[in-house]
């Protein structure tokens, strides 16, 4: 179809299955960090970092639930079922990977085959040698799906649809986890913060290391140039949006699904940094709510497809 | 036949121990003996350790697994199990084969057109109309529907068999929606990464062309002002047993794989959902049953088609390939009546010949075939994957009555053929060879200008030792196959290569690792 146009069914599996790819590398990420902060901090509260995983997450805990690593591991981690956890994540991009073959380049398609078909060894192996194995794997392949998606398949309307799904699902999490820090400051110290995106090398070259914290949250939000930070996820799921409809449009933006990104991008870029401490609140709940608003306005202009027909016969 | 077959009492090789079995032998002639295709194949083999070849086997049931080679088999995905052993067939037989194909698929064309035409043949005399009405597979509903380039059989899959006496024959037809393709494609594949050595010195046919084919065939097919012919494959889903195929199919053709739910018809005509709105179809190369297309017309209660197809079909909007209604001509009654079909339409004489069948219309062959039931082979007319099929000498007591129940109270459900002991190929089990029975699927593309073999086609294992039916859904494999070329030797590697880098300027390298500038900067400090 030249690239473009898709078929709706397909163009949504692709940015499910980019949000998915890019949630268990975030998961991981972010699960290593904890761990082995947990790991190796005598004396931490591991319970409540244990809660505070499960919080940003949005994976709910019933109250008086014991929480430990092995629960972590267990249901953030290893649990296939869970699109929360990182191996029902990686589960769920593999079988939307899989309805999508012809689409997407059979590289990439190996790569979640092959990833779907080894987590269960690796999982054999974190229980040997201890959960960074398992993390670091489903790190590496995303990386390698992502960087085989940009370098075997053209990028056309398919490809900008996976992007959109990697870019929404980056600013979610990136929001998710400072919004964590926000309600408990103490449970996660700003280095962790940084690991945990994998921006603490980035931040350190940018701002050195003896740098406040308010720099770490303008650092996340608003870096143009750090590829996590939700500035960044923000424009490129707006330039993706631009691409997939160009309308010549003199006045205004005719594109429903275009707006909440849009002015989200807009009212992060021009926050004054001084106030950001100030506003972070208010700037992180309109960014939580703006990213499902982006993903509703998503699907109502491009996936509406049949619904099946069921047929009735008379009398 | 019970001697081992041994060279020169060397070390032992992987041939030792395999003993023929009561069948045509592919590879062997005699004990020690391969047949002339083969002597290659078998040089390159002999000196092979049995452990390096389950190895090698292994990596290929391992490479099949990651790239989701794989076939549903009761709800689950299944590698297809692919033997190492390649089966070879020469230049000249294959001619014999490719030609008998084609010609084969001419009076299957032309049948369909007969039946969902004028019926000449009906009137003639050759076969009763009645044989037409009463197949479960004829589909009334698109009598008089001429298709846009005549074609009705755009993918055929002809079942070959050799008998004892190393003769090819036609076991079954398949013009509906032959599957397997994509086993040939990925088998050459997987052997060419895995057992370069094995292709050294050889010639071979490549099957790589198929996809370009089948493409050329479905555009050609498409309904007259259609310019740029929008094609599309329709598959039923993720679930079916052949939906790995669909999507290799769609994606090395470059067209879209739509389900039932992506389309939708319009004014008789058909059209995807996409998001750049509704977009109209020309050419579906369809993967669903008929009984599934539309629901308007066929099962109500499908959602697995669009209603519309078959209006949007008889509107001439829209071309279904392959053609609504071709199950009539895979009837296995009509099976028996093709070597007569061939000399009405064509005025040949059949080039392969079927096996032996036997039609139950007559009181005294019904009779005759409840008696042999224990000798012969019993088939339902219009099965498919070797369901219901009943082998005789190998049917249980119990089996055989309820068989001649069942044939008594439907003949017309029913015929009987000899039994033949397919011809048999060694296959690795274990660290051994042994022999086992294959068959042969040629798959034939028809463009409405000529009908294209694909070179070798699909070579089905009964991988159970003994089994005669070799299915996948009843557990069988495959295994790559060889046409050679007449050529039968490929131009030596090196000399390839040498043409190659005369073509090519040196790669370029980064300046750091040019030992010229680094001797040149380190010069002022000396």
């Amino acid at each position: 179809m030249n690239g473009n146009e898709l078929l709706s069914r397909i163009a949504e599996t692709i940015y499910w299955t980019g949000r998915y790819v890019e949630r268990a590398d975030d998961t991981a990420r972010l699960i290593d960090v904890y761990i082995h902060r947990m790991l190796g901090e005598a004396g931490t509260d591991s319970g409540a970092a244990c809660r505070a995983l499960f919080g940003i997450l949005g994976v709910p805990v019933a109250p008086g639930t014991e929480l430990d690593i092995d629960v972590v591991l267990f249901r953030l981690v290893f649990e296939p079922q869970s699109p929360s956890a990182i191996a029902g994540s990686m589960l769920g991009a593999r079988a939307g990977a899989r309805g999508i073959r012809e689409v997407i380049s059979s590289e990439m398609w190996e790569c979640l085959n092959v990833t779907a078909h080894s987590l269960a060894g690796q999982k054999r192996a974190a229980e040997r040698l201890g959960p960074h194995v398992y993390l670091r794997y489903v790190r590496e392949r995303s990386a390698l799906f992502f960087g085989l998606a940009d370098s075997t398949m053209s990028h056309d309307d398919a490809w900008r649809f996976l992007v959109l799904g990697r870019s929404l699902e980056r600013a979610d999490m990136t929001a998710r986890l400072l919004l964590a820090r926000m309600s408990a400051p103490d449970d996660l110290g700003w280095p962790v913060l940084l690991r945990a995106c994998g921006a603490h090398e980035s931040f350190i070259r940018t701002h050195g290391w003896a740098a406040e914290a308010s720099r770490v949250a303008e650092f996340l939000l608003l870096d143009r140039l750090f590829p996590r930070s939700v500035v960044h996820a923000l424009a490129t799921a707006e330039e993706c949006l631009a691409a997939l409809s160009p309308g010549p449009v003199r006045a205004g933006l005719d594109d429903p699904a275009r707006r909440p990104v849009g002015r989200l991008r807009n009212l992060l870029e021009y926050a004054d940094p001084k106030q950001l401490t100030a506003q972070l609140p208010e700037l992180l709940s309109t960014l939580q709510e703006t990213c499902v608003d982006a993903s509703e306005a998503i699907a109502r202009r491009y996936f509406q497809y049949q619904t099946p027909v069921a047929w009735e016969r008379d009398g | 036949m019970e001697q081992p077959l041994s060279t020169l009492g060397v070390v032992a090789d992987i041939f030792d121990g395999y003993r023929l079995a009561e069948a045509w032998d592919e590879m062997f002639a005699a004990p020690g003996k391969p047949r002339a295709a083969y002597d290659a194949l078998v040089s390159v083999l002999q000196p092979m350790d049995p452990a390096e070849l389950r190895y090698r086997a292994d990596q290929l049931a391992r490479v099949f697994t990651d790239r989701g080679v794989t076939y549903d088999y009761a709800g689950e995905e299944r590698a297809m199990p692919t033997d190492l052993i390649p089966r070879v067939i020469d230049a000249a037989e294959w001619d014999l084969v490719s030609q008998g194909v084609r010609q084969r698929v001419r009076v299957l064309e032309a049948f369909l057109a007969d039946v969902y035409g004028p019926g000449r043949a009906f009137d003639d005399g050759v076969l009763p109309w009645s044989l037409v009405v009463t197949s479960g597979k004829f589909r009334r509903e698109v009598a008089g529907i001429t298709p846009p380039n005549n074609v009705r059989v755009h993918v055929a899959g002809i079942d070959l068999i050799r008998d004892e006496q190393g003769k090819f024959r036609v076991l079954e037809d398949n013009v509906r929606v032959p599957s397997g393709v994509s086993y040939v494609l990925e088998n050459r594949l997987a052997m060419t990464r895995l057992f370069p050595a094995l292709f050294s010195d050889q010639k071979i046919h490549q099957v790589d062309e198929y996809p370009a084919r089948l493409l050329a065939a479905l555009r050609a097919a498409a309904p007259p002002g259609a310019a740029d012919p929008f094609v599309v494959v329709l598959t039923p889903g993720m679930h079916n047993a052949a939906y790995f195929e669909h999507t290799l199919l769609a994606r090395l053709m470059g067209v879209e794989l739509v389900e039932g739910r992506d389309l939708f018809c319009w004014r008789n005509r058909v059209y995807v959902h996409t998001t750049h709105g509704r977009r109209p179809v020309d050419v579906i190369y369809r993967r669903v049953d008929d009984d599934w297309l539309d629901p308007l017309h066929f099962r109500p209660e499908s959602l697995l088609g669009c209603p519309g197809l078959v209006n949007a079909a008889r509107r001439g909007t829209v071309t279904i390939a392959n053609g609504i209604g071709n199950g009539v001509a895979d009837d296995k009654l009509i099976y028996t009546y093709m070597p007569d079909l061939t000399r009405y339409y064509l005025g040949e004489e059949p080039v392969l010949d079927n096996v032996e069948s036997y039609r139950l219309d007559d009181p005294d062959v019904l009779g005759w075939v409840l008696g042999e039931a224990g000798n012969l082979v019993l088939k339902p007319v219009d099965g498919a994957g070797g369901a219901g099929i009943v082998i005789g000498p190998r049917a249980t007591g119990e089996e055989l009555a309820a068989l001649r129940a069942e044939v008594r109270a439907n003949p017309r459900g029913w015929m009987a053929q000899r039994p033949v002991a397919l011809s048999t190929s060694p296959v690795l089990v274990g660290q051994k060879l042994a022999p086992r029975h294959i068959d042969l699927r040629p798959f034939a593309v028809n463009d409405g200008a000529d009908v294209w073999v694909l070179p070798g086609g699909l070579t089905r294992v009964a991988l159970n030792e003994g089994e005669l039916k070799v299915n996948s859904s009843l557990g069988g494999g495959s295994k790559d196959t060889w046409v050679l070329d007449r050529g039968r030797t490929a131009e030596p590697l090196e000399t390839a290569k040498d043409k190659l880098a005369m073509a090519m300027p040196a790669a370029a390298t980064a300046p750091e690792l040019d030992p010229l500038i680094i001797t040149r900067q380190a010069g002022p400090d000396q």
